[in-house]
C-alpha cells in the first residue's frame, strides 16, 4: 500500500485527481464553519463574543500537533524504508505545521487579552505549544543549513525523531512545572460539556482545517518533486555543457580538443 | 579498554587545548553575575530566583563547549580514523559525551555552591543544588551530542546547534530547578530527582544511537 505511492508520477497523478475535491471541501467547510462560528453560534455566558476565537484557536493547535506527527511519521518512513516520497512529505509538512502552531500561539495570546488581562500567560498549554514551535524552527533551520539534499533530509529526519520522542516528555514536564507555579488555571480543565450549538461549528472548522492541511501538503509535495526534477535537469544540462571542457583534461583529450579547434580555424 | 583510552584522550585534549573546563566555569560565573546587575541587588529577589538562574546558566555553559565535541575531530580527520576503528560509533559517541561531562558538567557541579552563595540561596539548598546538577547534567551532555553530531558538517554549526538543542533541554531544566525549589520550600525533592534521573537514563540509552547515526551520515 505504502510502496504503491513510492512512485512520484503515480503520486502526482493521484494528487491531481484529489486536489479539486479537497479544494471544494476546504472552501465549503470554511464557508459554513466560519458562518456558524462567527454569526449563528451563541456567545458564551462568561466570555461573551471572545469565545469565537476558540473556533480558530483549537483547530490550529490540533493541526500544529498533527503536522508534527506527520513530520515524525514521514521521517521514520524515510529513514527506515528509504521511501522517496516520505522525506518530501516531511519537508512539506514542517512549514504548514509551524504556521498552524504560530496561529495557535497568536490566537491564544489574543484570547488571553480579554480573558486574563495580559497578552501572554505562561499557561501550560501555551508554553508547550511555544516549545513545539521552536522544535519546528530548529527542524527547518537544519534543512536549510545543509546543502546536500539527501544529507539534509536524513539529518532532519534524525532530528524529527529525537523531537518526537521529546514532545510527550516536554508536555509532561511543562504540565508538572505549571502545577507547581500556577495552581489555579483559569481555563476550565475538562469543564462543563459544550453545547451542541458550539460543538457543530467547532467540528466543521476541524474538518476545514484538516482538509486545508491535506490540500497544502499535497501542493507542497508536488512543488518539492517539481523542484527536484528541475534540479536534476539543470544538473544534466550543466554536465552536458561541461562535457567537452572536461574531456580536455587528459593529454589525449587535449590533443583531440586542439585538433577540433584547429579544424574550426 | 579502547573506550577508556578514548575518554582519556578527550579529557587530555580538553585540558591542554585552551582548557575548555576553565572557560565553561568562567562563563558560568560571568553569566550568573549578570543577573544581579540586570535585576538589582535585592537579596530576597535573588534568593527567590537563584535556583533557576544557576540552572539556566549551567545549561548555557554546557552548550558553549558542545560544538567542539565532534567538530575538531571532523576537521582534522581523526573522526574518520575513529570511524574505521573496531569500536562501534555509538560507543565513540558515548565516550565523547562522558568526556564532555567530565570536563564541563562536573566542574559546573563543583562551582555551583559558590554561585549559590553569591545569589543568597538558603544554605539548606546547596546540597540539593549540587545533587540535582550532578544527576541532570549527564542528560545535557548526551542530548547535546545529538545536536553537535547533526551540525558537524554545517559551517556555522555553533549558531544552529543551540536552536536544535535548547528546546530539548526544557524537561531537564524544569525538574532540576523543581528539585532545588522543593527543598527550599520544605517539600520532598524525591519525585523531581527521580524524573531528572530518568531523563539522564533515557538520554544515556537513546542519544548515542541518534548521534552515531548523524555522525555516520556526516562521514558518508
Amino acid at each position: 500500500m505504502m510502496h504503491r505511492f513510492a512512485n512520484p508520477t503515480r503520486f502526482v497523478r493521484l494528487a491531481d485527481r484529489m486536489l479539486p475535491w479537497l479544494f471544494i471541501v476546504t472552501l465549503g467547510s470554511f464557508a459554513v464553519g466560519l458562518y456558524m462560528a462567527l454569526i449563528t453560534s451563541p456567545p458564551d455566558y462568561q466570555q461573551g463574543d471572545s469565545v469565537r476565537i476558540m473556533y480558530v484557536h483549537a483547530p490550529s493547535a490540533w493541526m500544529g500537533l498533527f503536522g508534527y506527527m506527520v513530520l515524525a511519521g514521514a521521517s521514520f518512513a524515510s529513514l527506515v524504508w528509504r521511501h522517496p516520497l516520505a522525506d518530501a512529505a516531511a519537508k512539506a509538512s514542517a512549514p504548514i505545521g509551524a504556521a498552524f502552531t504560530g496561529l495557535a500561539l497568536l490566537t491564544g495570546s489574543l484570547w488571553g487579552q480579554p480573558m486574563w488581562g495580559t497578552w501572554w500567560v505562561w499557561d501550560a498549554r501555551l508554553t508547550s505549544m511555544l516549545v513545539l514551535f521552536f522544535l519546528y524552527l530548529g527542524y527547518m533551520a537544519l534543512w536549510s543549513a545543509i546543502e546536500d539534499r539527501q544529507k539534509a533530509s536524513k539529518a532532519a529526519a534524525i532530528l524529527a525523531l529525537v523531537g518526537a520522542i521529546n514532545v510527550p516528555i516536554i508536555k509532561f514536564s511543562v504540565d508538572w512545572w505549571n502545577t507547581l507555579h500556577q495552581p489555579a488555571s483559569i481555563m476550565r480543565q475538562g469543564g462543563p460539556s459544550m453545547d451542541s450549538a458550539m460543538l457543530w461549528p467547532l467540528g466543521i472548522m476541524f474538518v476545514a482545517f484538516n482538509a486545508y492541511y491535506a490540500m497544502v501538503l499535497m501542493w507542497r509535495i508536488k512543488a518539492e518533486l517539481a523542484a527536484r526534477k528541475i534540479e536534476t535537469l539543470r544538473y544534466n544540462q550543466a554536465a552536458r555543457q561541461e562535457g567537452p571542457a572536461a574531456r580536455q583534461e587528459g593529454p589525449a583529450a587535449r590533443q583531440e580538443g586542439q585538433a577540433v579547434l584547429e579544424e574550426g580555424s | 579498554m579502547a573506550f577508556f583510552a578514548l575518554i582519556g584522550r578527550e579529557v587530555r585534549l580538553a585540558w591542554r587545548q585552551g582548557n575548555s573546563s576553565a572557560m565553561a566555569v568562567t562563563f558560568f560565573l560571568v553569566a550568573v553575575t549578570l543577573f544581579p546587575l540586570g535585576i538589582g541587588p535585592e537579596l530576597s529577589v535573588l534568593a527567590r530566583i537563584s535556583a533557576g538562574v544557576i540552572w539556566v546558566a549551567a545549561l548555557l555553559s554546557a552548550l558553549l563547549t558542545l560544538d567542539r565535541l565532534f567538530q575538531q575531530d571532523f576537521e582534522d580527520g581523526s573522526l574518520d580514523l575513529l570511524a574505521l576503528a573496531p569500536m562501534p560509533m555509538e560507543l565513540i559517541v558515548l565516550a565523547k559525551s562522558i568526556a564532555h561531562w567530565l570536563t564541563t558538567g562536573l566542574p559546573l557541579v563543583v562551582a555551583a555552591p559558590l554561585l549559590a552563595v553569591l545569589l543568597n540561596m538558603d544554605s539548606g539548598g546547596l546540597g540539593i543544588l549540587m545533587l540535582s546538577l550532578a544527576i541532570g547534567t549527564p542528560a545535557l551532555s548526551l542530548t547535546g551530542a545529538i545536536g553537535a553530531a547533526l551540525t558537524v558538517t554545517v559551517r556555522r554549526g555553533g549558531v544552529l546547534m543551540p536552536l536544535l538543542i535548547l528546546p530539548l533541554y526544557v524537561p531537564t531544566l524544569i525538574f532540576g530547578v523543581g528539585a532545588v525549589d522543593a527543598v527550599l520550600n520544605n517539600i520532598v525533592a524525591g519525585p523531581n530527582l527521580l524524573y531528572l534521573g530518568a531523563l539522564s537514563l533515557v538520554a544515556l540509552a537513546l542519544a548515542p544511537f541518534a548521534a552515531a547515526a548523524a555522525i555516520r551520515l556526516a562521514l558518508e
